[in-house]
């Protein structure tokens, strides 16, 4: 039985974009998209600066359908892997409250039942959320404030790759970097099952001065449509061996 | 679980706040702050004259699991495991719907105190009866998840250990719900999230690391030497060398296993006088008579430790 996909972009930046279109509005189309985007601003000082990077975190997150998470840098690795799963429930439920309108009503949703029947849809989304397949595209902040913090998220990231192989659904995850050498945002590990070896891609790159989340978040958008021209390739070879 | 949060769910209520179950209609008035967490806030409060613990979630998903485990365990014959459930309801106030759940109030030491107020010898009692309990939670097809020593309570009579909080706790084969990184065999490189048996007893090891060592510590490099390097350099954990370096690397396959092992090392240790006579027996010749007084005192020691596990068991 297919249940479906849950699409995720992971954005890891710490502070405001500089260039390109507002990335606010590209989360909010990448929602429509069926996207979910969650941001994760790692911010050591809070200083004025910051206090406009924490505004358009925020702004993404809610634009995007997804959560967003302010930490200091050595908390990262436990928010990453904790985001991607409150993300991932807070998706499914909210397919659930779609499917049951008729049931619930306009108005009302799952966290209107009772306790007791609420338990047990929660024991539904639980199943869902662990047999589910995953696709997350991870979009990292290279700019130059960000080149300490790397170490960390590298850390972070393989962190995340261990917490959901323990699940039992399938994961798939590719990572960008943005700025890129010469484009907005580079491809640096196209869809994989394992992220485990992002290591040397972390230590090529060199950081830039400029922040082009907008244009950066329409990259990893872009990127679901070649996962699903290629799971879409596969299909194709299944249904060519298939018996005529 | 401790990130910092962005603080939109603030559950501070003061003494004397009634709350009313939405569903239920039950009463509970709060009497003081028991504990607050990144999950959500325990009260004391009281409910017609009785004393129940009121726990409120800023994740009811993370509550009504919790939930959903106590029930089971309530079907469990014996010693109960953790608090028994009486009510599960929402409490709306100022337009907001809180989630919250009335449990059995526990009254004992939280074992994170009794850890630094008793001698590694209790610990290591402690663990024995930790071990019991998790082979019967292991065996309803769930593991702990979140096991540290805040999550355990000391019993005020009968030093027993019980767990308090269930909100780590995960059905076996799925991915492990909530964890504590210290406490995570995942975070030291030592094994995967996923809840098996073997992940609640590598956190049993890091229990004792922590209580013979009084603090918990980062990880430095590879996660694997770095531990063993701390088992063998604390002289308290000694003894037990083995069997943590059989917990830390998942060799046991159950927490009954586990646990007689450790009884077996336990007993093993009653040698461990005559060694240290033999040891002080060079300083003795300084201090004379020092020497029959030190071994009767051990002697007095171990006994009456191993009668505390005689009588506990």
């Amino acid at each position: 039985m297919h249940k479906g996909t849950l699409k995720q972009i992971l954005l890891i930046t710490d502070g405001c974009s500089n260039q390109g279109e507002d990335p606010v509005a590209v989360a909010a189309l990448a929602r429509e998209q069926g996207i979910t985007v969650n941001v994760i601003g790692v911010l050591d000082r809070f200083d004025s600066e910051d206090g406009r990077g924490l505004q358009e975190v925020e702004g993404i997150a809610a634009a995007g359908g997804g959560i967003s998470q302010i930490v200091q840098t050595r908390q990262l690795s436990q928010t990453v892997q904790m985001v991607t799963k409150q993300a991932m429930t807070q998706t499914i439920k909210g397919v659930i409250n779609r499917e049951l309108q008729d049931i619930l009503g306009e108005s009302e949703t799952v966290e209107d039942l009772p306790p007791e029947k609420r338990g047990k849809v929660m024991e539904v989304v639980d199943e869902l959320g662990e047999t589910m397949d995953l696709d997350v595209c991870i979009l990292v902040d290279t700019s130059a404030s960000m080149k300490a913090k790397l170490p960390t998220v590298r850390e972070a990231l393989q962190d995340l790759s261990m917490s959901l192989s323990a699940r039992m659904g399938n994961n798939q995850f590719c990572l960008y970097l943005f700025p890129g050498k010469r484009k907005q945002a580079q491809k640096v590990t196209a869809w994989t099952s394992d992220i485990g070896n992002v290591e040397r891609t972390f230590e090529k790159i060199g950081t830039h001065g400029v922040t082009p989340t907008g244009p950066a978040l329409k990259e990893a958008v872009k990127s679901f449509s070649q996962l699903s021209k290629k799971n879409l390739l596969f299909h194709d070879e299944a249904y060519d061996d298939g018996p005529r | 679980m401790k990130p910092m949060m962005t603080d939109r769910d603030d559950l501070r209520f003061d003494a004397g706040t009634v709350l009313t179950g939405k569903w239920h209609g039950h009463r509970y008035q709060i009497v003081r702050r028991l504990g607050s967490g990144a999950q959500g806030m325990v009260y004391l409060a009281r409910a017609c004259e009785r004393k129940v613990a009121v726990k409120m979630a800023k994740d009811r998903a993370s509550l009504i699991s919790e939930v959903n485990v106590l029930k089971k365990l309530e079907t469990l014959r014996g010693e109960p495991l953790g608090p028994s459930l009486f009510d599960s309801d929402d409490w709306i106030v100022n337009g907001r719907t809180i989630g919250f759940c009335a449990m059995e109030y526990l009254e004992g030491t939280p074992l994170q105190e009794a850890l630094k107020r008793t001698s590694f010898d209790w610990t290591v009692v402690y663990l024995v009866q930790l071990l019991k309990h998790l082979q019967r939670l292991h065996e309803t097809g769930h593991v702990f998840g979140d096991l540290k020593p805040e999550n355990l309570m000391l019993m005020n009579p009968g030093h027993s250990v019980r767990f308090l909080d269930f909100g780590g706790a995960t059905r076996i084969g799925r991915s492990v719900r909530e964890y504590t990184v210290f406490f995570d065999r995942g975070y030291w490189g030592l094994g995967t999230r996923k809840a098996e048996p073997g992940y609640d007893l590598f956190a049993c090891g890091m229990i004792m690391i922590y209580a013979a060592l009084g603090h918990r510590f980062e990880k430095k490099g590879q996660g694997e030497g770095q531990l063993l390097q701390v088992i063998r350099t604390l002289p308290r954990l000694a003894p037990y060398q083995a069997v943590l370096a059989k917990a830390l690397k998942g060799r046991y396959v159950s927490a009954d296993q586990m646990r007689r092992d450790l009884l077996n090392h336990i007993m093993e240790k009653q040698e461990a006088p005559a060694a240290c006579g033999k040891r002080s027996r060079s300083r003795a010749n300084a201090g004379g008579g020092w020497l029959g007084a030190w071994v009767t005192a051990s002697c007095i020691m171990t006994a009456y430790v191993l009668f505390v596990i005689v009588y506990v068991m």
